[in-house]
């Protein structure tokens, strides 16, 4: 099947700076797509010209197999659910929803409004204004009111980083959740690394206008293409210029047999320089007779290390990650 | 006393002196008898209050408050697309705000002396009409509502533009794109999002060019020229020509009472609609 959006050498400069560099990209229908880069990379900006509230500077934004340059954000077929949500303060919850629907002269607004909280469990909420909603309730709302207009594509720009911590977590399954029973294709654009690899079918790194790297979560995170994409996504070490993840390292006592059966086959001595617990881990850095430092991820009930101990840093050559 | 009681005296004493003061003796004026030769005399006596319920003057109160209330929209109908310009303007925004608060350069009274010169049979207006071959007789421009209309709308209109520009520019553009972003083009974003969230600054706007007008004095005086009426020139005519100062003080606190009244039930009303 044709993919529902697909982006042809776009590019956007903006005085001074080239916010978008030839980026081609094509998006399956129904699939949850992330792009995923640091700030400034141009994944916001990409966002914005696929919504058409930036024009290209050249290249083609097409959907449904058509090119849609040229329309105006309120002619296109896709929604955006904006960072800081941007409710309308002055309309309730239902009015929110229900705006989108009255801009089309949709028919059958009241069941299509009460299907769609029901989507994303709002019933009973219809009438508070956003000042009365919590920020999920808010994030909620935002959704809906995408939502209920069946567009193409929802483009969501950093819908979880203004919730706290613990909330963006559980967000994070609903989304999928929600994404999943609504069928719709989700676009997620995020600087967390965590965030697109949980929730995405595929992900696209974006550095410095480029796109790095597209796939799906798995096979980004373990085969990246560029030392950037290693990095970005999940810590890394640099050991002689391979890059090896701190849960594929062991650590053990010095003199103990490295290569022996399925231990690890390479090894570096070392000293603890630090031990942080953090609950379902211990992470465990070590400074390296070469002098470069090195962290180890470990399960919580691998032997503990306490700074000053010596080690021998371990890893199996298969976990190796080289770059040209 | 406390520091901060003293740094209120000042003000307090600015308004007992120049305020309350004259309020007081405009009220116990407004309850005197008129002097035959003007000037006042006893006794007390509500019957300046009973003659301003004379169809006359009944006549002249609503004339005022349409006058005002026409000034009011218009102004309105001017200034809100104004301010949303220059609100969304890219640059040059301190500029067009200069430019709406330059007539204040000059005061308000060599302003609309001004239209006078415009206006009249001989004015810029006339004479380039007819030179232009367009009229051939000049157009009755000055002395009617019209002139009055249009000398109170030119002088309260930066007092409607200054605050919708105020809340405009605070307005979150991410709403506006929002609003596109869910079908609405953009006449729908301006009435459905835009101007439901300027509200505060409509009903400063609306406060500041209403009171204002509905007393007007000057205008009125000027380019109505003795023909077109508003409560301020009859406050003026019953304290100077007619020497009735009890029913001019009447008046004035007549009209005091309504914009209070008008005031305390429309921002009621847009609070409730605000909660």
């Amino acid at each position: 099947m044709a993919p529902i959006l697909e982006l042809r050498k776009l590019v956007k400069d903006f005085p001074g700076q080239q916010a978008v560099r030839e980026i081609s990209l094509a998006i399956p229908r129904g699939s949850f797509f992330s792009l995923v880069g640091p700030s400034g990379c141009g994944k916001t900006t990409t966002l914005r010209l696929i919504a058409g509230f930036e024009q290209p500077t050249s290249g083609d934004v097409l959907l449904n197999g058509e090119i849609v340059n040229q329309r105006q954000p309120y002619e296109r077929n896709v929604s955006t659910v904006f960072q800081n949500y941007a409710l309308f303060p002055h309309l309730t919850a239902r009015g929110n929803v229900e705006f989108g629907l009255k801009r089309h002269r949709a028919t059958d607004i009241d069941r299509r409004v009460r299907q769609v909280l029901e989507l994303v469990s709002l019933t009973g909420k219809e009438s508070r204004r956003p000042a009365q909603l919590s920020g999920g309730e808010r994030q909620r709302v935002a959704l809906a009111r995408s939502l209920v207009l069946q567009p193409d594509v929802l483009l969501l720009d950093e819908p979880l980083a203004a919730l706290d911590p613990k909330l963006r977590k559980q967000m994070r399954v609903e989304l999928k959740a929600m994404q999943r029973r609504a069928g719709v294709t989700f676009l997620l654009v995020t600087h967390d690394q965590e965030e697109a690899l949980s929730m995405s079918d595929h992900l696209a790194v974006m550095n410095e206008g480029r796109i790095e790297q597209v796939g799906p979560p798995e096979d980004v995170y373990l085969r990246p293409r560029s030392r950037f994409v290693a990095g970005f996504l999940g810590a890394i070490n640099w050991i002689s210029g391979a890059g090896i993840r701190p849960e594929a390292v062991r650590l053990l006592p010095p003199g103990e047999s490295a290569s022996s059966g399925a231990t690890p086959d390479r090894a570096a001595p070392g000293v603890v320089t630090g031990a942080v617990f953090l609950g379902d881990c211990v992470q465990v850095t070590v400074r390296l007779h070469s002098g470069e430092d090195a962290m180890a991820q470990l399960p919580r009930r691998a032997a503990f290390f306490q700074p000053g101990d010596d080690v021998q840093f371990c890893w199996s050559a298969a976990d190796e990650m080289t770059f040209p | 006393m406390k520091l901060r009681t003293w740094f209120l005296l000042p003000a307090w004493l600015t308004m007992a002196v120049l305020f309350a003061a004259p309020f007081v003796i405009v009220l116990a004026y407004s309850f005197l008898t008129r002097g035959v030769y003007g000037g006042l005399e006893l006794p007390w006596t509500a019957e300046s209050y009973r003659r301003l319920f004379d169809p006359l003057y009944l006549i002249i109160l609503w004339r005022s408050f349409a006058m005002a209330l026409a000034a009011t929209a218009l102004c309105l109908l001017l200034a809100f697309p104004a301010a949303l310009f220059i609100a969304r303007a890219p640059r040059y925004r301190n500029l067009y705000l200069q430019l709406v608060m330059l007539p204040f350069w000059t005061s308000f009274l060599v302003r609309t002396y001004a239209w006078i010169f415009l206006l009249r049979d001989t004015g810029l207006f006339n004479t380039a009409l007819e030179a232009l071959g367009i009229i051939h007789a000049p157009l009755p421009l000055l002395y009617n509502d019209g002139a009055v209309l249009l000398g109170l709308v030119y002088g309260y209109l930066p007092f409607m533009v200054l605050p919708i520009y105020a809340t405009l520019e605070r307005l979150d553009p991410a709403l506006v794109e929002a609003a596109a972003d869910l079908g609405a083009r953009p006449l729908a974003t301006v009435f459905q999002i835009v101007v439901p969230l300027s509200r505060p600054g409509i009903v400063a706007g609306s406060i500041l060019v209403f009171i204002p007008c509905l007393g007007a004095y000057l205008t009125p005086d000027l380019l109505g020229g003795g023909r077109t009426v508003m409560v301020g020139n009859l406050v003026q005519n019953q304290f100077t020509t007619a020497r009735d100062w009890p029913f001019g003080a009447a008046v004035s606190i007549a009209l005091m009472a309504l914009v209070t009244l008008l005031l305390v039930v429309y921002l009621r009303r847009q609070s409730e609609l605000l909660a």
